[in-house]
């Protein structure tokens, strides 16, 4: 399958929400593909407020099956919660889990005025009622299919598809 | 399979009972656990989902109010509910025994065991007896083992020593009756501090512990000399009835640190204690108060150890 290529991706989805930016828009990235292409977009988008990354492993809604994961890095929001406007950054956007928990995460540091989602892969599969308002692409596939956001040493970011090993 | 009670047939920890015998992969990923936690012991809101719906039992049959506070207020920020017993106050008294006490908690759905009790082996016991799906956490029985108070030693000096590989670690005082001593030597060992020593008189070491793997010292000055951390010990008053020690000024004379003994030390040494202090005896005021103590950090950094062995414990 042919995948789209994740630098081309992240220079639209750059383009996409250049116009939507203002002086108070705080970026959050979720751990670990959502935190490259957060750092990415905060340096290209000449953000202000300090990049804030979330690890939202202390609020799955899986913990009762798969117990926690095994490498938990700390969350760290270095902006007031309280009346920002945020956008999250993750790389691929599924079943919404992944930002329902974010979402619960952030209300524990604060109240925002607005939350909003940007995402370099939508991939449908939808299990709650959740959107991103910037997307890079969106693409159909395969249940048992896993997309994954890879950065190599150089820090250039690429997609590869694996098959599904674990459940969830 | 293995033969180790505190693992589950994947290798997962299950219980947590002593840092003995347990690989340095699952000491450091409760350390890297609790990282984490400490950021969220740092918001407004110092509280996780994680443990919603749980309920953890606080079994405390002897005397503690710092470590059950800790482990309660810990259990709170992961979101369980916790029941603390005071079980010399309750049925004990009346002659239930341990396990029968253990048996009717289980039949209240716990699903998580904190034990003390003077006994060594106690929180063994209960972790043999128990259902698989529930767990026990030794916070401390008798001389044996507490290794939750090993970790939260561990996680402070890796805060503000980096690294556990160039390190020389002193334990100073009453390593005889020490449960604290011997789970902090081997997390010490396992994590890699090449050189562990323990000073103490005669009298308050047991025979033969450096087959442990430690460096015996009787004298403060020549075993503080280049050290990196000073892991103080609570010197038990009831010890000194006995015939250990003659008094306590004499110890505090030999073995109390102060601020001159102290600068035997490297200069950027840091001084630990688990708590409480006696003030006068085996620290002085002076140290306990001063710049090279992080005693209090101690505390606070234990709290978010406690839930990262929790939360790793009840997910597994």
């Amino acid at each position: 399958m042919h995948l789209p290529d994740a630098e081309q991706l992240l220079a639209d989805l750059t383009g996409k929400m250049r116009p939507e930016i203002s002086g108070n828009t705080a970026l959050v990235g979720i751990y670990t593909g959502g935190v490259w292409l957060a750092e990415r977009l905060h340096q290209d988008l000449g953000l202000t407020l300090p990049l804030g990354t979330l690890d939202v492993s202390f609020y799955r809604d899986d913990f009762g099956q798969i117990g926690l994961h095994p490498q938990v890095k700390p969350s760290d929001i270095p902006f007031e919660v309280e009346g920002s406007h945020i956008i999250l950054v993750d790389d691929v956007l599924y079943t919404g889990r992944t930002i329902r928990a974010a979402v619960n995460e952030l209300f524990d540091y604060g109240r925002p005025a607005s939350i909003r989602l940007a995402a370099l892969i939508d991939r449908g599969g939808r299990e709650l009622p959740i959107a991103a308002q910037y997307v890079g692409a969106t693409l159909a596939l395969p249940q048992h299919k896993m997309l994954a956001l890879e950065r190599s040493n150089d820090g250039k970011l690429s997609l590869s598809l694996y098959d599904r090993s674990l459940p969830g | 399979m293995n033969n180790n009670p505190q693992l589950n047939k994947h290798g997962e920890l299950q219980h947590l009972l002593t840092t003995e015998g347990l690989p340095a992969s699952i000491l450091l990923n409760i350390l890297d656990t609790a990282e984490s936690f400490v950021g969220v012991t740092e918001r407004d809101i110092k509280k996780v989902p994680l443990l919603r719906g749980k309920s953890i039992f606080n079994l405390f049959f002897e005397p503690s109010t710092r470590t059950r506070t800790t482990f309660e207020i810990a259990a709170k920020r992961l979101s369980a509910d916790v029941v603390n017993l005071n079980i010399a106050a309750s049925s004990q008294s009346k002659g239930e025994t341990l396990l029968d006490t253990v048996d009717n908690l289980s039949a209240m759905h716990a699903d998580m065991f904190i034990v003390r009790h003077s006994q060594s082996g106690a929180a063994h016991l209960i972790a043999r007896h128990v259902r698989p799906e529930i767990h026990v956490i030794n916070a401390g029985d008798g001389r044996h083992a507490h290794p939750t108070q090993a970790l939260l030693d561990m996680f402070t000096i890796r805060h503000y020593k980096r690294d556990f590989h160039n390190l020389r670690v002193a334990i100073v005082g009453d390593i005889l009756h020490s449960r604290v001593a011997r789970s902090q030597i081997h997390a010490l060992t396992t994590l890699g501090v090449p050189e562990v020593r323990v000073i103490a008189p005669k009298t308050l070491l047991p025979t033969k512990v450096e087959r442990l793997g430690v460096h015996v010292y009787h004298d403060m000055a020549q075993g503080l000399k280049d050290v990196d951390v000073l892991l103080m010990l609570r010197l038990q008053n009831e010890r000194m009835l006995g015939a250990r020690l003659p008094s306590a000024e004499e110890y505090f004379k030999y073995y109390g640190l102060t601020q001159e003994k102290l600068a035997l030390a490297r200069h950027d040494a840091i001084v630990l204690h688990p708590g409480p202090m006696n003030r006068g005896i085996e620290i002085d005021s002076a140290v306990a108060d001063g710049k090279q103590s992080v005693i209090l950090p101690q505390v606070t950094f234990g709290i978010a150890v406690r839930m990262a062995v929790m939360s790793i414990l009840a997910g597994n």
